[in-house]
């Protein structure tokens, strides 16, 4: 497949699927608003309980699942305070985002004619995204491959292992996967980086 | 508005001691450290549409991340530098600030 490219004529960012990719590409992203949403964000509650209860911001430590862990870093590495207090303030508006982003991915695809259960062979998908849905798109797609690359635990340099890795094992085949969201990411960059 | 006369050149007298200078004056630095996932054009690009750096900074940053395992991306006041890594994270870089060294 090609991957996205910038329409000569309309100057939209295009790109065809089939309604297997499609559906997966929904599937990852639904997974990950699912994951957004679930892990309670509950502040440490080492304080007084009257200040807690008046508390409507966020979580304060570090998030347990790797996965938000990665999404979510600490920002102040020798200041546990300060991270924690950053950390309050900007995870659920981030979290927020990120949902947003990744339903933005199933809107598009529904639009573009994604139906609700894959049931059709041979159906096509032809997306079109205007510039800042295809940015939206292209954040998106980092969250996707962090998550997968979390899950997986890939490393820097770690190609030689996958490659070794047998194809019907489950972990070669959700690599495949972050291959090749990476390669619709990396057309996308490119789509969008061209005039 | 009340009346504005002339000012005269006053004499300030320091209050501060050097250390408190030293701390005002010290600025703060947004670090982007290298991560196995990223793409280098993505990286590059975030740099170039975020900081509004110019292709040629934006890929010498980004190959320095790559490269030395982190770089400087920004620097500025504490609340500025927040920002900046908030921005970080919402793009899926890896980010953290701290005082400039």
């Amino acid at each position: 497949m090609s991957g996205f490219a910038r329409h000569r004529r309309s100057k939209k960012i295009i790109a065809t699927f089939s309604g297997l990719e499609a559906d997966l590409l929904r599937s990852l992203a639904a997974q990950l608003v699912e994951l957004l949403r679930n892990e309670a964000a509950v502040p440490r509650d080492d304080r007084d309980p009257f200040e807690a209860m008046m508390d409507f911001s966020g979580p304060t430590s570090e998030p347990e699942d790797p996965v938000l862990a990665r999404l979510f870093p600490t920002a102040y590495p020798d200041d546990e305070e300060a991270s924690s207090e950053f950390r309050r303030f900007t995870e659920g508006t981030l979290r927020d985002g990120k949902a947003k982003a990744a339903i933005t991915i199933i809107d598009s695809l529904e639009e573009a004619g994604l139906p609700p259960e894959l049931t059709e062979e041979g159906l096509m998908i032809d997306v079109e995204l205007d510039q800042p849905t295809a940015e939206t798109w292209m954040r998106s797609f980092t969250d996707l491959r962090l998550a997968l690359a979390t899950r997986l635990e890939v490393e820097e340099g770690d190609e030689a292992y996958w490659d070794w890795l047998p194809d019907d094992d489950p972990r070669s085949q959700v690599h495949d996967i972050y291959t090749w969201v990476g390669y619709l990411q990396e057309s996308l960059v490119d789509a969008l980086s061209s005039r | 508005m009340g009346d504005v006369s002339a000012a005269s050149p006053v004499e300030v007298e320091p209050t501060s001691t050097p250390d408190e200078i030293t701390v005002l004056a010290v600025p703060w630095v947004t670090i982007v450290w290298n991560d196995p996932v990223n793409l280098m054009s993505y990286v590059t690009y975030v740099f170039q549409k975020y900081f509004g750096y110019d292709k040629k900074k934006a890929e010498k940053l980004m190959l320095e991340v790559h490269q030395d395992g982190k770089s400087v991306v920004s620097s500025g006041s504490r609340e500025e530098m927040e920002r900046d890594v908030q921005a970080m994270h919402e793009y899926g870089l890896w980010a953290t600030l701290d005082k400039q060294a």
